[in-house]
């Protein structure tokens, strides 16, 4: 048999798998709001502005927004023990004999499985508009994608860690994620933007996502360079930096909020 | 035989930070292996910090306890699998089948390795879900999500889960909080049967007076305090006595006779009985006693939920 928190673990993701696939008009927008984002936003963006750039503008909000999807589908999933807690399904959770992180890990797994579900939409519509996806870029995109998880899950331990309802889940996500789309560099670079704006883009954690994924490909292609504000090293020195410190101080905040009162 | 000390309490305190008092203050009890331990009090007494202190699902301020021999700061993890939770709000996920829920616990406890179907899961597991679905009799349901379930059967299922780990200790949260009186039965009779095949030690709060009846001992806790603890039939001996009504159709030479005999009594106002109470002989010498020919005599024994109350009002005043 496997490790007993490996296999809880398992568990524990398998739930959230469970209930997506349960949950028919959630799978749905997973699925289709991408491909909508990158078909409105993307199309018109190329249509209108897209002859004066040398580069292909919706292969660059492609990239955004499987980045973008990833992290901020991995933040719900962690963010779902909000949830969990006031349906006081977090009781069954705690008590079992497994550690917290498990359950944290869990959520995580869980949620990156969902984030994974969630680009395959957007990865089909890409290769019907016929963008120039290639083989290299899969491979050199994919260890981006799996730390976009990883990223998310400790952005979402942080936010689970200081926040007890989902009410106020509902009242900050927006303020929260939506912004980053536009600061992050998904939508457009963020590389030449005024000091305020660079701050704000300093500020999101999936601004050093973008950063890196565009980085890596304009590694070797050249029409991406230039669009970056710090080198892919730079960029995994600061996800690492941040991810270390969401997951202690998330965890930290989790686990004391959960048992001390 | 009840004799060995399976959960240990020692001058446990716990204060929530916003509050300017201890919702426990020092108390200390030992409950023994086997036995069924009723935990009462009113609302706010303390019942619920306890139990969710004993569970390890909330700090404690200060004190020791020892659940199955392991301390419940350092060894949590150990305890955890040695108990048995029923939640006095429903724990479980209702977008999930009965038996996902089942699933769900038996592999968070490390029992099986967690397999995407039923099907998938060793027979042990299968036959097991079976035996415990069908004695709660929810086996028709188990492929069902739980949210088309009554609250009855939810508790139900929650039985189920909660002894699929072959749990030493059991402890209920007011289990039958929303269960009408033909599941509440239900539960009880099958709890009954899970004590004597298993000899699971049952560790219970509720406001149902009459569940913890058949308790070995019973301990009342009020304002965080500890105010009694003992057998029911130490409780009811301290704190309430058996009553006797009589009545006759010389009605006044009975008063009379009463009154000779230095009898407390008082007069039901509503059918005008005489009821005898708090008087140190036993009912049947009193009986013996009275010499007036009698057209009425009851003895009415006193209930749990009688003393209890006693005490409580005892308290207030």
């Amino acid at each position: 048999m496997i490790s007993k928190e490996i296999n809880a673990a398992i568990t524990i993701a398998y739930r959230d798998i469970i209930k997506l696939f349960r949950d028919k008009t959630r799978l749905v927008f997973i699925m289709i709001f991408p491909v909508i984002f990158i078909g409105i936003i993307g199309g018109m963006f190329q249509q209108n502005l897209g002859q004066n750039i040398k580069y292909n503008y919706q292969m660059y909000v492609f990239i955004g927004i499987i980045v973008q999807s990833l992290f901020s589908t991995s933040v719900n999933g962690l963010v779902s023990l909000v949830r969990d807690r006031e349906e006081d399904f977090t009781q069954e959770m705690f008590v079992a004999p497994i550690s917290r992180y498990t359950i944290i890990m869990g959520k995580i797994l869980g949620s990156g499985f969902i984030s994974v579900l969630s680009i395959l939409g957007i990865v089909l519509y890409g290769l019907i508009l016929g963008l120039p996806i290639t083989f290299v870029d899969i491979i050199v995109l994919a260890p981006v994608l799996l730390i976009s998880v990883l990223l998310g899950g400790a952005f979402g331990l942080l936010i689970i860690g200081n926040v007890s309802s989902q009410q106020t889940v509902n009242l900050i996500f927006p303020f929260i994620m939506f912004p980053q789309m536009f600061v992050s560099g998904v939508i457009t670079p963020v590389n030449k933007s005024g000091l305020i704006l660079t701050i704000l883009s300093h500020l999101a954690p999936l601004t050093y996502l973008i950063d890196l994924a565009h980085g890596l490909l304009a590694s070797y292609r050249e029409e991406y360079a230039g669009l970056t504000i710090y080198s892919p090293l730079t960029n995994i020195i600061i996800i690492l930096v941040i991810f270390i410190l969401f997951v202690f101080i998330g965890t930290f905040a989790f686990a004391r909020k959960e048992k001390t009162k | 035989m009840i004799n060995n000390s399976i959960i240990q309490v020692k001058n446990l305190v716990k204060k929530y930070h916003k509050s300017e008092k201890n919702s426990v203050d020092d108390i200390s009890f030992e409950v023994f292996e086997g036995e069924f331990f009723a935990f009462l009090g009113p609302n706010g007494a303390g019942k619920t910090t306890t139990i969710s202190i004993l569970t390890t699902t909330l700090n404690k301020t200060s004190g020791d306890i020892k659940i199955a021999g392991f301390d419940i700061e350092k060894q949590s993890k150990f305890i955890r699998e040695k108990i048995g939770i029923i939640f006095q709000k429903p724990s479980l996920d209702l977008n999930l089948t009965a038996e996902e829920n089942i699933r769900l616990h038996s592999s968070l406890y490390g029992l099986n390795t967690f397999k995407p179907f039923f099907s998938m899961m060793d027979k042990k597991y299968q036959d097991k879900v079976y035996q415990l679905s069908e004695v709660v009799g929810i086996k028709d349901e188990l492929f069902k999500e739980v949210k088309s379930f009554s609250g009855g059967m939810k508790r139900k299922l929650e039985i189920v889960r909660s002894l699929i780990h072959n749990p030493k200790i059991l402890f209920l949260d007011e289990p039958s909080t929303g269960l009408d009186p033909v599941s509440r039965n239900e539960l009880w009779q099958y709890l009954k049967e899970v004590r004597d095949n298993e000899k699971t030690t049952i560790f219970l709060t509720t406001h149902y007076l009459e569940e913890a009846e058949e308790s070995d001992r019973v301990c009342i806790i009020n304002n965080g305090k500890i105010e009694r603890l003992g057998t029911v039939n130490e409780l009811k001996n301290d704190l309430i006595s058996e009553e006797i009504i009589i009545n006759s159709v010389e009605k006044d030479n009975l008063l009379a006779e009463i009154k000779s005999k230095n009898y407390n009594y008082r007069i039901n106002p509503n059918n005008k009985d005489i009821v005898l109470h708090d008087n140190n002989l036993s009912s049947f010498k009193i009986i013996k006693s009275i010499e007036t020919d009698l057209n009425k005599l009851e003895i009415i024994k006193p209930t749990l939920e009688q003393a209890y109350i006693n005490l409580i009002k005892l308290n207030k005043n």
